[in-house]
Protein backbone atom coordinates (compact mmCIF):
# COMPACT_ATOMS: atom_id res chain seq x y z
CA UNK A 1 0.00 0.00 0.00
CA UNK A 2 1.92 3.15 -1.22
CA UNK A 3 1.40 6.96 0.33
CA UNK A 4 -1.09 7.95 -1.88
CA UNK A 5 -3.84 4.92 -1.42
CA UNK A 6 -3.19 5.02 2.65
CA UNK A 7 -3.98 9.48 2.37
CA UNK A 8 -7.09 8.16 0.27
CA UNK A 9 -8.25 5.63 2.74
CA UNK A 10 -7.84 8.35 5.83
CA UNK A 11 -9.39 10.37 3.86
CA UNK A 12 -12.42 7.94 3.25
CA UNK A 13 -12.31 6.49 6.59
CA UNK A 14 -12.45 10.27 8.18
CA UNK A 15 -15.37 11.63 5.43
CA UNK A 16 -17.45 8.35 7.06
CA UNK A 17 -16.79 8.91 10.95
CA UNK A 18 -17.84 12.78 10.18
CA UNK A 19 -20.80 11.96 7.89
CA UNK A 20 -22.26 9.22 10.65
CA UNK A 21 -21.79 11.85 13.34
CA UNK A 22 -23.35 14.41 11.36
CA UNK A 23 -26.22 12.73 10.43
CA UNK A 24 -26.31 10.80 14.33
CA UNK A 25 -26.67 14.78 15.09
CA UNK A 26 -29.10 15.64 13.25
CA UNK A 27 -31.17 12.70 13.55
CA UNK A 28 -31.78 14.08 17.22
CA UNK A 29 -33.39 17.15 15.59
CA UNK A 30 -35.00 14.86 12.99
CA UNK A 31 -36.82 12.79 15.97
CA UNK A 32 -38.01 16.19 17.63
CA UNK A 33 -39.39 17.34 14.55
CA UNK A 34 -40.92 13.95 13.12
CA UNK A 35 -42.44 13.71 17.19
CA UNK A 36 -43.69 17.23 16.91
CA UNK A 37 -45.44 16.84 13.18
CA UNK A 38 -47.13 13.60 14.19
CA UNK A 39 -48.47 14.76 16.82
CA UNK A 40 -50.27 17.99 15.16
CA UNK A 41 -46.81 19.97 16.81
CA UNK A 42 -44.43 22.30 15.39
CA UNK A 43 -40.92 21.08 16.70
CA UNK A 44 -38.02 22.71 17.24
CA UNK A 45 -37.81 25.98 15.50
CA UNK A 46 -36.57 28.57 17.04
CA UNK A 47 -32.50 27.71 16.63
CA UNK A 48 -31.65 28.37 13.27
CA UNK A 49 -34.18 28.25 10.15
CA UNK A 50 -36.66 25.64 11.23
CA UNK A 51 -34.79 24.72 14.26
CA UNK A 52 -31.52 23.23 12.32
CA UNK A 53 -29.29 24.82 15.32
CA UNK A 54 -31.25 22.61 17.74
CA UNK A 55 -28.31 19.42 18.26
CA UNK A 56 -26.02 22.16 18.93
CA UNK A 57 -27.74 24.20 20.85
CA UNK A 58 -28.61 20.79 22.89
CA UNK A 59 -24.70 19.32 22.59
CA UNK A 60 -23.93 22.92 24.59
CA UNK A 61 -26.53 22.36 27.24
CA UNK A 62 -25.15 19.07 27.69
CA UNK A 63 -21.59 19.94 27.41
CA UNK A 64 -22.07 22.56 30.32
CA UNK A 65 -23.81 20.46 32.78
CA UNK A 66 -22.61 19.37 35.72
CA UNK A 67 -20.37 16.14 35.43
CA UNK A 68 -21.44 14.59 38.53
CA UNK A 69 -20.37 10.83 39.31
CA UNK A 70 -22.10 9.12 41.90
CA UNK A 71 -19.71 8.70 45.62
CA UNK A 72 -20.97 5.19 45.22
CA UNK A 73 -19.76 4.24 41.58
CA UNK A 74 -17.18 3.04 40.17
CA UNK A 75 -15.41 5.71 38.52
CA UNK A 76 -13.68 4.58 36.52
CA UNK A 77 -16.30 1.89 34.85
CA UNK A 78 -18.66 4.65 35.33
CA UNK A 79 -16.72 6.83 32.49
CA UNK A 80 -15.95 3.59 30.45
CA UNK A 81 -19.29 3.17 29.73
CA UNK A 82 -20.70 5.80 27.49
CA UNK A 83 -17.25 5.65 25.91
CA UNK A 84 -17.80 2.52 24.77
CA UNK A 85 -21.13 3.16 23.88
CA UNK A 86 -20.24 5.14 21.74
CA UNK A 87 -16.71 3.53 20.91
CA UNK A 88 -18.88 -0.04 19.22
CA UNK A 89 -21.88 2.82 18.04
CA UNK A 90 -19.15 4.16 15.58
CA UNK A 91 -17.02 1.20 14.73
CA UNK A 92 -19.75 -0.57 12.75
CA UNK A 93 -19.60 1.91 9.63
CA UNK A 94 -16.56 1.48 8.49
CA UNK A 95 -17.68 -1.54 6.47
CA UNK A 96 -20.98 0.07 4.72
CA UNK A 97 -20.23 0.61 1.40
CA UNK A 98 -21.32 4.30 0.74
CA UNK A 99 -21.14 3.96 -3.22
CA UNK A 100 -19.70 2.41 -5.92
CA UNK A 101 -16.04 3.39 -7.07
CA UNK A 102 -14.65 7.04 -7.16
CA UNK A 103 -11.67 7.65 -10.35
CA UNK A 104 -9.32 9.92 -9.22
CA UNK A 105 -6.00 9.76 -11.62
CA UNK A 106 -6.01 6.18 -12.62
CA UNK A 107 -6.60 5.35 -8.56
CA UNK A 108 -10.00 3.69 -8.13
CA UNK A 109 -11.07 4.50 -4.87
CA UNK A 110 -13.84 2.22 -3.03
CA UNK A 111 -16.53 4.62 -0.99
CA UNK A 112 -16.32 2.50 2.40
CA UNK A 113 -14.20 2.18 4.95
CA UNK A 114 -12.74 -0.82 4.93
CA UNK A 115 -13.36 -3.27 1.85
CA UNK A 116 -13.82 -6.19 4.01
CA UNK A 117 -14.48 -9.43 2.81
CA UNK A 118 -16.34 -10.06 6.28
CA UNK A 119 -17.65 -6.95 6.55
CA UNK A 120 -21.36 -8.11 7.54
CA UNK A 121 -19.80 -10.48 10.53
CA UNK A 122 -17.76 -7.74 11.30
CA UNK A 123 -20.98 -5.45 11.83
CA UNK A 124 -22.65 -8.28 14.34
CA UNK A 125 -19.75 -8.56 15.78
CA UNK A 126 -19.37 -4.89 16.93
CA UNK A 127 -22.63 -4.63 17.20
CA UNK A 128 -23.07 -7.37 20.02
CA UNK A 129 -20.39 -5.39 21.61
CA UNK A 130 -22.83 -2.42 21.95
CA UNK A 131 -24.02 -4.03 24.60
CA UNK A 132 -21.14 -3.55 27.10
CA UNK A 133 -21.12 -0.06 26.96
CA UNK A 134 -24.83 -0.28 28.10
CA UNK A 135 -24.16 -2.96 30.93
CA UNK A 136 -21.26 -1.68 32.32
CA UNK A 137 -22.49 1.94 32.42
CA UNK A 138 -25.64 0.39 34.27
CA UNK A 139 -23.30 -1.68 36.61
CA UNK A 140 -20.98 1.20 37.22
CA UNK A 141 -23.69 3.38 38.63
CA UNK A 142 -24.34 0.89 41.63
CA UNK A 143 -28.02 1.53 41.42
CA UNK A 144 -30.85 -0.60 41.63
CA UNK A 145 -32.99 0.77 38.39
CA UNK A 146 -29.29 0.95 36.36
CA UNK A 147 -29.10 -2.52 37.14
CA UNK A 148 -31.98 -3.74 36.11
CA UNK A 149 -32.37 -1.33 33.05
CA UNK A 150 -28.87 -2.79 31.68
CA UNK A 151 -29.98 -6.38 32.62
CA UNK A 152 -33.00 -5.78 30.36
CA UNK A 153 -31.04 -4.49 27.82
CA UNK A 154 -28.46 -7.31 27.63
CA UNK A 155 -30.60 -10.14 27.65
CA UNK A 156 -33.20 -7.95 24.82
CA UNK A 157 -29.76 -7.61 23.23
CA UNK A 158 -28.68 -10.99 23.27
CA UNK A 159 -32.11 -12.61 22.60
CA UNK A 160 -32.49 -10.34 19.28
CA UNK A 161 -28.91 -11.38 18.41
CA UNK A 162 -30.28 -15.06 17.59
CA UNK A 163 -33.07 -13.95 15.74
CA UNK A 164 -31.54 -11.23 13.77
CA UNK A 165 -28.55 -13.93 12.69
CA UNK A 166 -30.78 -16.02 11.46
CA UNK A 167 -33.00 -14.09 9.27
CA UNK A 168 -29.55 -13.06 8.16
CA UNK A 169 -28.33 -16.34 6.81
CA UNK A 170 -31.51 -16.46 4.56
CA UNK A 171 -29.54 -13.33 2.68
CA UNK A 172 -26.08 -14.75 2.87
CA UNK A 173 -27.50 -18.52 1.47
CA UNK A 174 -28.43 -16.48 -1.94
CA UNK A 175 -25.70 -14.21 -2.01
CA UNK A 176 -22.81 -16.85 -0.67
CA UNK A 177 -20.61 -14.34 0.36
CA UNK A 178 -20.17 -12.25 3.68
CA UNK A 179 -19.01 -8.91 1.80
CA UNK A 180 -21.51 -6.09 2.11
CA UNK A 181 -19.82 -4.66 -1.03
CA UNK A 182 -20.59 -7.80 -3.02
CA UNK A 183 -23.88 -8.04 -1.27
CA UNK A 184 -25.14 -4.61 -2.86
CA UNK A 185 -23.25 -5.21 -6.33
CA UNK A 186 -25.61 -8.43 -6.64
CA UNK A 187 -28.54 -6.57 -6.07
CA UNK A 188 -27.63 -4.79 -9.07
CA UNK A 189 -30.30 -4.30 -11.75
CA UNK A 190 -33.84 -4.15 -9.52
CA UNK A 191 -32.41 -7.59 -7.91
CA UNK A 192 -32.86 -6.14 -4.27
CA UNK A 193 -33.77 -8.47 -1.59
CA UNK A 194 -36.26 -7.54 -0.41
CA UNK A 195 -38.28 -8.81 -3.41
CA UNK A 196 -37.03 -12.31 -2.41
CA UNK A 197 -36.78 -12.24 1.49
CA UNK A 198 -39.61 -9.95 2.95
CA UNK A 199 -40.36 -12.00 5.53
CA UNK A 200 -36.40 -12.05 6.35
CA UNK A 201 -36.61 -8.23 6.17
CA UNK A 202 -39.53 -8.16 8.14
CA UNK A 203 -37.89 -10.05 11.00
CA UNK A 204 -34.67 -8.30 10.80
CA UNK A 205 -36.18 -5.22 11.10
CA UNK A 206 -37.94 -5.76 14.37
CA UNK A 207 -35.09 -7.06 15.41
CA UNK A 208 -32.87 -4.05 14.61
CA UNK A 209 -35.66 -2.33 16.25
CA UNK A 210 -34.61 -4.61 19.39
CA UNK A 211 -31.00 -4.04 19.18
CA UNK A 212 -31.18 0.01 18.76
CA UNK A 213 -32.80 -0.18 22.08
CA UNK A 214 -36.16 1.55 20.14
CA UNK A 215 -39.94 1.79 21.17
CA UNK A 216 -41.16 -0.42 20.65
CA UNK A 217 -38.38 -2.38 22.41
CA UNK A 218 -37.12 0.46 24.89
CA UNK A 219 -37.57 -1.49 27.81
CA UNK A 220 -34.22 -0.70 28.79
CA UNK A 221 -34.99 3.08 29.67
CA UNK A 222 -38.87 2.27 30.56
CA UNK A 223 -39.35 5.49 32.95
CA UNK A 224 -42.77 4.04 33.81
CA UNK A 225 -40.47 1.05 35.62
CA UNK A 226 -37.19 2.18 35.74
CA UNK A 227 -37.31 5.78 36.38
CA UNK A 228 -34.38 6.08 33.42
CA UNK A 229 -33.18 2.53 33.16
CA UNK A 230 -29.25 2.11 32.48
CA UNK A 231 -28.49 5.73 32.27
CA UNK A 232 -30.73 6.86 35.44
CA UNK A 233 -27.56 8.04 37.25
CA UNK A 234 -25.47 9.59 34.41
CA UNK A 235 -25.94 13.18 33.72
CA UNK A 236 -23.97 15.96 31.36
CA UNK A 237 -21.90 14.73 27.91
CA UNK A 238 -22.03 11.20 29.34
CA UNK A 239 -25.71 10.90 29.21
CA UNK A 240 -25.17 12.67 25.69
CA UNK A 241 -22.96 10.14 24.73
CA UNK A 242 -25.42 7.32 25.60
CA UNK A 243 -28.24 8.99 23.53
CA UNK A 244 -25.93 9.90 20.49
CA UNK A 245 -24.88 6.54 20.74
CA UNK A 246 -28.56 5.40 20.18
CA UNK A 247 -28.90 7.45 17.28
CA UNK A 248 -25.73 6.58 15.65
CA UNK A 249 -26.59 2.72 16.43
CA UNK A 250 -30.18 3.79 14.43
CA UNK A 251 -28.50 5.17 11.32
CA UNK A 252 -25.94 1.95 11.52
CA UNK A 253 -28.62 0.04 11.45
CA UNK A 254 -30.38 1.77 8.57
CA UNK A 255 -27.27 1.82 6.52
CA UNK A 256 -27.46 -2.18 6.69
CA UNK A 257 -30.86 -2.55 6.12
CA UNK A 258 -31.17 -0.63 2.92
CA UNK A 259 -27.84 -2.28 2.09
CA UNK A 260 -28.55 -5.74 2.69
CA UNK A 261 -32.55 -5.35 1.34
CA UNK A 262 -32.60 -2.29 -0.79
CA UNK A 263 -29.71 -2.39 -2.64
CA UNK A 264 -27.45 0.05 -1.35
CA UNK A 265 -26.48 2.87 -3.68
CA UNK A 266 -28.60 1.08 -6.99
CA UNK A 267 -31.55 2.68 -8.12
CA UNK A 268 -33.80 1.62 -11.20
CA UNK A 269 -32.55 2.99 -14.43
CA UNK A 270 -28.69 2.92 -12.66
CA UNK A 271 -27.21 1.97 -15.75
CA UNK A 272 -28.85 4.14 -18.32
CA UNK A 273 -28.04 7.33 -16.15
CA UNK A 274 -24.31 5.70 -15.59
CA UNK A 275 -23.97 6.03 -19.63
CA UNK A 276 -25.81 8.89 -20.37
CA UNK A 277 -23.18 10.72 -17.76
CA UNK A 278 -20.08 9.51 -19.00
CA UNK A 279 -20.70 9.82 -22.73
CA UNK A 280 -21.73 13.82 -21.88
CA UNK A 281 -18.88 14.53 -19.08
CA UNK A 282 -16.08 11.53 -20.50
CA UNK A 283 -15.09 8.38 -18.39
CA UNK A 284 -13.93 10.15 -15.40
CA UNK A 285 -16.08 13.41 -14.16
CA UNK A 286 -18.96 10.67 -15.59
CA UNK A 287 -18.49 8.06 -13.49
CA UNK A 288 -17.63 10.47 -10.65
CA UNK A 289 -21.08 11.83 -10.94
CA UNK A 290 -22.93 8.58 -11.28
CA UNK A 291 -21.36 7.55 -7.98
CA UNK A 292 -22.19 10.52 -6.17
CA UNK A 293 -25.53 9.84 -7.23
CA UNK A 294 -25.74 6.05 -5.89
CA UNK A 295 -24.20 7.55 -2.91
CA UNK A 296 -26.90 10.04 -2.47
CA UNK A 297 -29.63 7.33 -3.17
CA UNK A 298 -27.73 5.36 -0.59
CA UNK A 299 -28.46 8.47 1.68
CA UNK A 300 -31.82 8.79 0.88
CA UNK A 301 -32.35 5.04 1.53
CA UNK A 302 -31.03 5.47 5.29
CA UNK A 303 -32.41 8.54 6.32
CA UNK A 304 -35.89 7.24 4.98
CA UNK A 305 -35.32 3.94 7.59
CA UNK A 306 -34.14 6.65 10.36
CA UNK A 307 -37.82 8.06 9.40
CA UNK A 308 -39.01 5.38 9.97
CA UNK A 309 -37.48 4.34 13.28
CA UNK A 310 -39.03 7.57 14.39
CA UNK A 311 -42.36 7.20 12.64
CA UNK A 312 -42.90 3.94 14.72
CA UNK A 313 -41.77 4.81 17.69
CA UNK A 314 -44.50 7.72 17.66
CA UNK A 315 -46.72 5.16 16.79
CA UNK A 316 -46.82 1.83 18.80
CA UNK A 317 -46.59 1.61 22.44
CA UNK A 318 -43.94 -0.03 24.78
CA UNK A 319 -44.23 -4.16 25.15
CA UNK A 320 -44.29 -5.46 28.27
CA UNK A 321 -41.28 -7.46 29.30
CA UNK A 322 -42.93 -11.25 28.59
CA UNK A 323 -44.32 -10.07 25.37
CA UNK A 324 -40.66 -9.13 24.56
CA UNK A 325 -39.47 -12.48 25.23
CA UNK A 326 -42.37 -14.01 23.83
CA UNK A 327 -41.80 -12.25 20.45
CA UNK A 328 -38.20 -12.98 20.29
CA UNK A 329 -38.33 -16.66 21.63
CA UNK A 330 -41.47 -18.22 20.55
CA UNK A 331 -41.88 -16.31 17.45
CA UNK A 332 -39.19 -15.06 15.33
CA UNK A 333 -36.40 -17.40 15.74
CA UNK A 334 -39.15 -20.32 14.46
CA UNK A 335 -39.87 -17.86 12.01
CA UNK A 336 -36.14 -17.41 11.15
CA UNK A 337 -35.94 -20.72 10.75
CA UNK A 338 -38.60 -21.08 8.65
CA UNK A 339 -37.56 -18.64 6.33
CA UNK A 340 -34.28 -20.17 6.33
CA UNK A 341 -35.53 -23.86 5.18
CA UNK A 342 -38.02 -21.60 2.31
CA UNK A 343 -34.56 -19.52 1.12
CA UNK A 344 -32.83 -23.21 0.98
CA UNK A 345 -35.44 -25.10 -1.16
CA UNK A 346 -35.98 -22.37 -3.69
CA UNK A 347 -32.33 -22.08 -4.03
CA UNK A 348 -31.69 -25.84 -4.23
CA UNK A 349 -35.37 -26.36 -6.49
CA UNK A 350 -36.52 -23.15 -7.48
CA UNK A 351 -33.98 -21.57 -8.97
CA UNK A 352 -33.00 -23.71 -10.93
CA UNK A 353 -36.64 -24.52 -12.63
CA UNK A 354 -36.72 -20.75 -13.06
CA UNK A 355 -33.01 -20.29 -15.11
CA UNK A 356 -34.32 -23.42 -17.19
CA UNK A 357 -37.53 -22.23 -18.16
CA UNK A 358 -35.98 -18.50 -18.93
CA UNK A 359 -33.33 -20.06 -21.13
CA UNK B 1 -77.66 4.54 30.93
CA UNK B 2 -76.34 5.07 27.73
CA UNK B 3 -74.58 8.53 27.25
CA UNK B 4 -72.95 8.05 23.77
CA UNK B 5 -73.12 5.45 20.78
CA UNK B 6 -69.41 4.78 20.99
CA UNK B 7 -68.94 2.64 24.13
CA UNK B 8 -67.96 -1.00 22.73
CA UNK B 9 -68.95 -4.02 24.62
CA UNK B 10 -65.76 -5.49 26.44
CA UNK B 11 -65.49 -9.37 25.47
CA UNK B 12 -63.01 -11.64 26.56
CA UNK B 13 -63.62 -13.53 22.58
CA UNK B 14 -60.54 -14.86 21.09
CA UNK B 15 -58.15 -12.72 18.55
CA UNK B 16 -58.64 -13.49 15.11
CA UNK B 17 -55.53 -14.42 13.05
CA UNK B 18 -55.47 -11.41 11.32
CA UNK B 19 -55.33 -9.58 14.96
CA UNK B 20 -52.31 -11.44 16.63
CA UNK B 21 -50.64 -11.25 13.43
CA UNK B 22 -50.22 -7.97 14.42
CA UNK B 23 -48.34 -6.45 11.38
CA UNK B 24 -51.68 -5.35 9.93
CA UNK B 25 -52.65 -3.58 13.48
CA UNK B 26 -48.78 -1.74 13.17
CA UNK B 27 -49.77 -1.25 9.61
CA UNK B 28 -53.16 0.88 10.30
CA UNK B 29 -51.39 2.51 13.55
CA UNK B 30 -48.97 4.18 10.74
CA UNK B 31 -51.24 5.28 8.42
CA UNK B 32 -52.84 7.27 11.43
CA UNK B 33 -49.72 8.43 12.49
CA UNK B 34 -48.32 9.59 8.83
CA UNK B 35 -51.66 11.39 8.23
CA UNK B 36 -50.86 13.41 11.61
CA UNK B 37 -47.60 14.17 9.90
CA UNK B 38 -49.05 16.35 6.86
CA UNK B 39 -52.04 17.54 8.51
CA UNK B 40 -52.08 21.54 9.27
CA UNK B 41 -50.24 22.23 12.70
CA UNK B 42 -52.67 24.38 14.96
CA UNK B 43 -50.24 26.06 16.22
CA UNK B 44 -50.27 29.90 16.62
CA UNK B 45 -46.28 31.45 16.95
CA UNK B 46 -47.00 33.64 19.46
CA UNK B 47 -44.49 36.08 19.48
CA UNK B 48 -44.60 36.84 15.50
CA UNK B 49 -48.11 35.72 15.74
CA UNK B 50 -50.51 36.89 17.59
CA UNK B 51 -53.94 36.18 17.93
CA UNK B 52 -57.54 38.17 18.44
CA UNK B 53 -58.20 37.57 22.41
CA UNK B 54 -61.75 39.46 21.88
CA UNK B 55 -63.05 42.48 22.76
CA UNK B 56 -63.47 42.36 26.82
CA UNK B 57 -59.61 40.91 27.25
CA UNK B 58 -57.97 42.79 30.18
CA UNK B 59 -54.20 44.22 28.92
CA UNK B 60 -53.07 47.05 30.21
CA UNK B 61 -54.09 50.23 32.12
CA UNK B 62 -54.79 53.09 30.05
CA UNK B 63 -55.57 56.79 31.03
CA UNK B 64 -58.23 58.12 28.58
CA UNK B 65 -58.52 61.50 27.47
CA UNK B 66 -61.64 63.12 26.47
CA UNK B 67 -62.90 64.20 23.27
CA UNK B 68 -60.48 67.53 23.67
CA UNK B 69 -57.75 65.88 24.37
CA UNK B 70 -57.90 66.86 28.39
CA UNK B 71 -57.26 63.97 30.89
CA UNK B 72 -60.38 62.55 32.59
CA UNK B 73 -58.86 61.30 35.70
CA UNK B 74 -59.66 63.30 38.85
CA UNK B 75 -57.53 61.58 41.43
CA UNK B 76 -60.86 60.42 43.52
CA UNK B 77 -58.62 57.33 44.44
CA UNK B 78 -62.22 55.12 43.90
CA UNK B 79 -59.79 52.65 41.73
CA UNK B 80 -56.90 52.55 44.53
CA UNK B 81 -59.75 51.47 46.75
CA UNK B 82 -61.22 49.11 44.93
CA UNK B 83 -58.00 47.58 43.69
CA UNK B 84 -57.73 44.14 45.69
CA UNK B 85 -53.73 44.00 44.78
CA UNK B 86 -52.87 47.54 46.01
CA UNK B 87 -51.53 48.18 42.16
CA UNK B 88 -52.95 51.68 42.51
CA UNK B 89 -51.17 54.99 43.73
CA UNK B 90 -51.55 58.49 42.95
CA UNK B 91 -50.93 61.97 44.16
CA UNK B 92 -53.71 64.59 43.77
CA UNK B 93 -53.25 68.32 42.40
CA UNK B 94 -55.22 71.20 41.95
CA UNK B 95 -55.37 72.83 38.26
CA UNK B 96 -53.79 76.38 37.71
CA UNK B 97 -55.20 78.40 35.64
CA UNK B 98 -53.92 77.99 31.85
CA UNK B 99 -54.18 74.49 31.84
CA UNK B 100 -57.89 73.61 31.14
CA UNK B 101 -57.10 72.14 28.02
CA UNK B 102 -54.83 69.85 29.78
CA UNK B 103 -57.30 68.83 32.70
CA UNK B 104 -61.18 68.02 32.59
CA UNK B 105 -62.00 69.43 35.99
CA UNK B 106 -60.08 71.26 38.81
CA UNK B 107 -58.57 68.40 40.08
CA UNK B 108 -56.12 65.73 38.57
CA UNK B 109 -53.47 63.57 39.08
CA UNK B 110 -50.32 64.61 39.28
CA UNK B 111 -48.53 61.51 39.84
CA UNK B 112 -50.83 58.01 38.62
CA UNK B 113 -48.60 54.57 39.06
CA UNK B 114 -49.46 50.91 38.87
CA UNK B 115 -47.54 48.49 39.31
CA UNK B 116 -47.55 46.13 37.16
CA UNK B 117 -46.03 43.24 39.41
CA UNK B 118 -48.94 43.94 41.51
CA UNK B 119 -51.47 43.78 39.04
CA UNK B 120 -53.83 41.03 38.69
CA UNK B 121 -55.62 42.56 35.52
CA UNK B 122 -58.97 42.14 37.34
CA UNK B 123 -61.05 45.46 35.75
CA UNK B 124 -62.34 46.19 39.25
CA UNK B 125 -60.73 49.77 38.44
CA UNK B 126 -62.21 50.25 35.39
CA UNK B 127 -65.19 49.59 36.54
CA UNK B 128 -64.86 51.72 39.84
CA UNK B 129 -64.16 54.76 38.11
CA UNK B 130 -67.04 57.07 38.10
CA UNK B 131 -64.80 59.49 34.89
CA UNK B 132 -64.77 56.44 32.52
CA UNK B 133 -60.82 57.73 32.79
CA UNK B 134 -59.13 53.78 33.65
CA UNK B 135 -59.36 51.10 31.82
CA UNK B 136 -57.79 48.02 30.71
CA UNK B 137 -57.00 47.78 27.36
CA UNK B 138 -58.41 44.48 25.13
CA UNK B 139 -55.45 44.91 22.26
CA UNK B 140 -52.31 45.34 24.31
CA UNK B 141 -50.40 43.22 26.92
CA UNK B 142 -47.98 44.48 29.54
CA UNK B 143 -44.56 43.71 28.05
CA UNK B 144 -41.90 41.54 29.70
CA UNK B 145 -39.95 43.37 31.77
CA UNK B 146 -36.21 42.81 32.73
CA UNK B 147 -35.82 45.53 34.80
CA UNK B 148 -36.55 47.19 37.89
CA UNK B 149 -37.71 50.65 36.71
CA UNK B 150 -39.77 48.87 33.92
CA UNK B 151 -41.95 47.46 36.92
CA UNK B 152 -43.84 50.41 38.11
CA UNK B 153 -46.04 52.05 34.79
CA UNK B 154 -46.40 56.01 35.30
CA UNK B 155 -48.47 58.43 33.57
CA UNK B 156 -46.20 58.90 31.33
CA UNK B 157 -46.91 55.32 29.87
CA UNK B 158 -50.66 55.48 30.95
CA UNK B 159 -52.47 58.35 29.60
CA UNK B 160 -53.67 57.82 26.50
CA UNK B 161 -51.84 59.09 22.88
CA UNK B 162 -54.18 61.64 21.31
CA UNK B 163 -52.73 60.60 17.99
CA UNK B 164 -53.65 57.15 18.51
CA UNK B 165 -56.85 56.73 20.67
CA UNK B 166 -57.85 53.72 22.04
CA UNK B 167 -61.74 52.78 20.93
CA UNK B 168 -63.13 49.52 21.49
CA UNK B 169 -66.41 48.18 19.95
CA UNK B 170 -67.66 46.06 22.75
CA UNK B 171 -67.80 46.88 26.67
CA UNK B 172 -69.89 43.82 27.86
CA UNK B 173 -69.59 39.71 27.21
CA UNK B 174 -73.64 40.22 26.24
CA UNK B 175 -72.16 42.91 23.54
CA UNK B 176 -69.22 41.22 22.30
CA UNK B 177 -71.55 38.06 21.32
CA UNK B 178 -73.89 40.59 19.81
CA UNK B 179 -70.90 41.96 18.17
CA UNK B 180 -69.56 38.68 17.26
CA UNK B 181 -73.09 37.80 15.86
CA UNK B 182 -73.36 40.85 13.05
CA UNK B 183 -70.28 40.13 12.54
CA UNK B 184 -70.95 36.86 11.48
CA UNK B 185 -74.08 37.87 10.08
CA UNK B 186 -71.84 40.49 7.67
CA UNK B 187 -73.47 43.28 9.41
CA UNK B 188 -70.30 44.84 10.39
CA UNK B 189 -67.06 44.70 9.13
CA UNK B 190 -65.27 47.75 10.37
CA UNK B 191 -64.42 46.03 13.28
CA UNK B 192 -60.14 45.48 12.62
CA UNK B 193 -58.58 43.15 15.51
CA UNK B 194 -55.81 44.83 15.90
CA UNK B 195 -52.26 43.18 17.06
CA UNK B 196 -51.34 42.83 20.66
CA UNK B 197 -47.73 44.41 20.46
Amino acid sequence: MDLTEFLIKTATIFVVFVLTLVIAMYSTWGERKVAGFIQDRMGPNRAGWGGLLQPLADAGKMFFKEDFIPALANKWLFIAGPSLAMLTALLASAVIPFGSTFKINNHEVVLQGVESNIGILYVFGVVALGVYGIMVGGWASNNKFSLLGAIRAASQNISYEVAMGLSLIAILMMSSSLSLGEIVSQQHGGNWNIFYQPLGFIIFITCSFAECNRVPFDLPECETELVGGYHTEYGSMKLGFYLFAEYINMFISSAIISVLYFGGYNYPGMDWVYSQLTQALGGITGHNIATLIGTGVFFGKAIFFIFFYMWVRWTIPRFRYDQLMNLGWKKLIPLAIFNIIITGAAVLFLKPMITAWLN
Amino acid sequence: MQLTNRSKQVSNKEMTFMERAYLPAIATGLAITIKHFFTKKVTIEYPEVKRYLGPVFRGRHILKRDADGKERCTACGLCAVACPAEAISMVAAERETGEENLYREEKYAAVYEVNMLRCIFCGLCEEACPKQAVYLRHDEFIPVFTERDQVIWGKDLLVEDMSNRYTREAWTKEEALALDMKRASGEVTNVVPRAIP
